[in-house]
């Protein structure tokens, strides 16, 4: 089964079980990868996860990502078959204001600090994680560094100037 | 041919005693001095290394460089023990209260070397994570730039730590001024 044809059924069978779950599909580098509607990304994962015809058990990654116009967070899962060794790439948007999405701590224990990490750079709630705080940076940072809004340089620095290094 | 029996002179130079009056017997100088050429040539140093600098001052302790040719070949990993903080390499934000800590467990006299670009001002680490050069935390008696500096740059920090130390009043660790120096970082004097 080629990579095209994955996508194809995985789609299809997604869509059959919740309906319009799947908004985008895509096949970049001939890697499948899907875009996930917010409201159904945990009953998806659960289903690839455990249903025994795509049997997605392994999470490889998990990160965030802010799109362009700054107003949207997202988080990518990459979840893995070792059985036929396919990969796919599940993706879910949801708006900055509210930056919630349901933990796969449940599903995944590995996704537990995976988690905590995307929290501590964009500020992701993860609703029903186990233990949310900080896992890298210092307990007392006030800010979610990853996000376009915070500088990413250390704005106390002197020996840098405009003229210089174009801060 | 007898001129050709004379002692070659000794290489190896031992440490030169400080100015002072000499006689038959005795010899007199100021404690000053004394304790300050004490310490000079006996420093032990705390590598606090984190990174890449870190392998430099490796090299430096090795036999090629030698810093045992200065009497600082007995590293302390106790900082109860240690005279001299060296810091090589980069201290994240999150590293900064536990290098305080380390400072702040040092028994006086204590000095302080900063290796590297990184340690003395964040090097090209300018980023939220990264502290912006130790001194932001505790005061810096040398900086040594390079990115990251030779052995040969190491060994010059530490010998301008050994004239730091060599002639440092013996009062000036009890002094207002010092007091007033450490409190502007925020250190307790206990």
């Amino acid at each position: 089964m080629s990579q095209q044809e994955l996508l194809e059924q995985l789609k299809q069978d997604i869509e059959a079980h919740f309906q319009g779950a799947v908004v985008n599909t895509e096949l970049p580098y001939n890697f499948p990868t899907l875009t996930v509607a917010h409201a159904h990304i945990h009953n998806v994962l659960k289903y690839l996860k455990e249903n025994e015809r795509w049997n997605f058990f392994f999470l490889t990654d998990l990160t965030g990502i802010q799109t362009e116009d700054e107003k949207h967070l997202g988080v990518i899962y990459h979840l893995h078959n070792f059985i036929s060794n396919n990969r796919i790439r599940v993706k879910t948007f949801f708006s900055i204001d509210k930056p919630e999405v349901p933990t796969v701590a449940d599903l995944w224990s590995t996704a537990n600090w995976m988690e905590r990490e995307t929290y501590d750079f964009f500020g992701v709630i993860f609703k029903g994680h186990p233990n949310l705080k900080r896992i890298l940076n210092a307990d007392e940072m006030d800010i979610f560094p990853l996000r376009k809004e915070f500088p990413l340089e250390d704005q106390v620095r002197e020996d840098k100037d405009d003229k210089m290094f174009g801060r | 041919m007898a001129k050709n029996l004379s002692v070659k002179k000794s290489k190896i130079e031992i440490v030169r005693a400080p100015d002072g009056i000499e006689g038959q017997g005795f010899f007199a100088t100021s404690l000053d001095k004394v304790i300050g050429l004490a310490r000079k040539n006996s420093l032990w140093p705390l590598p606090f290394a984190t990174s890449c600098c870190g392998i430099e001052f490796m090299a430096t302790m090795a036999s090629s460089y030698d810093l045992g040719r200065f009497g600082a070949e007995r590293l302390s990993f106790s900082p109860r023990q240690a005279d001299l903080l060296l810091v090589a390499g980069t201290i994240s934000k999150k590293l900064g209260p536990t290098l305080r800590q380390v400072y702040e467990q040092m028994a006086e006299p204590k000095w302080v070397m900063a290796i590297g670009a990184c340690a003395s001002s964040g090097g090209i680490f300018d980023s939220y994570s990264v502290l912006q050069g130790i001194d932001r935390i505790i005061p810096v008696d040398v900086y040594v730039p390079g990115c990251a500096p030779r052995p040969e740059q190491i060994i010059e920090g530490l010998l301008k730590i050994q004239e730091l130390a060599a002639n440092e009043s013996l009062k000036r660790r009890d002094s207002q001024d010092y007091k007033r120096m450490l409190e502007s970082y925020g250190i307790d004097i206990k």
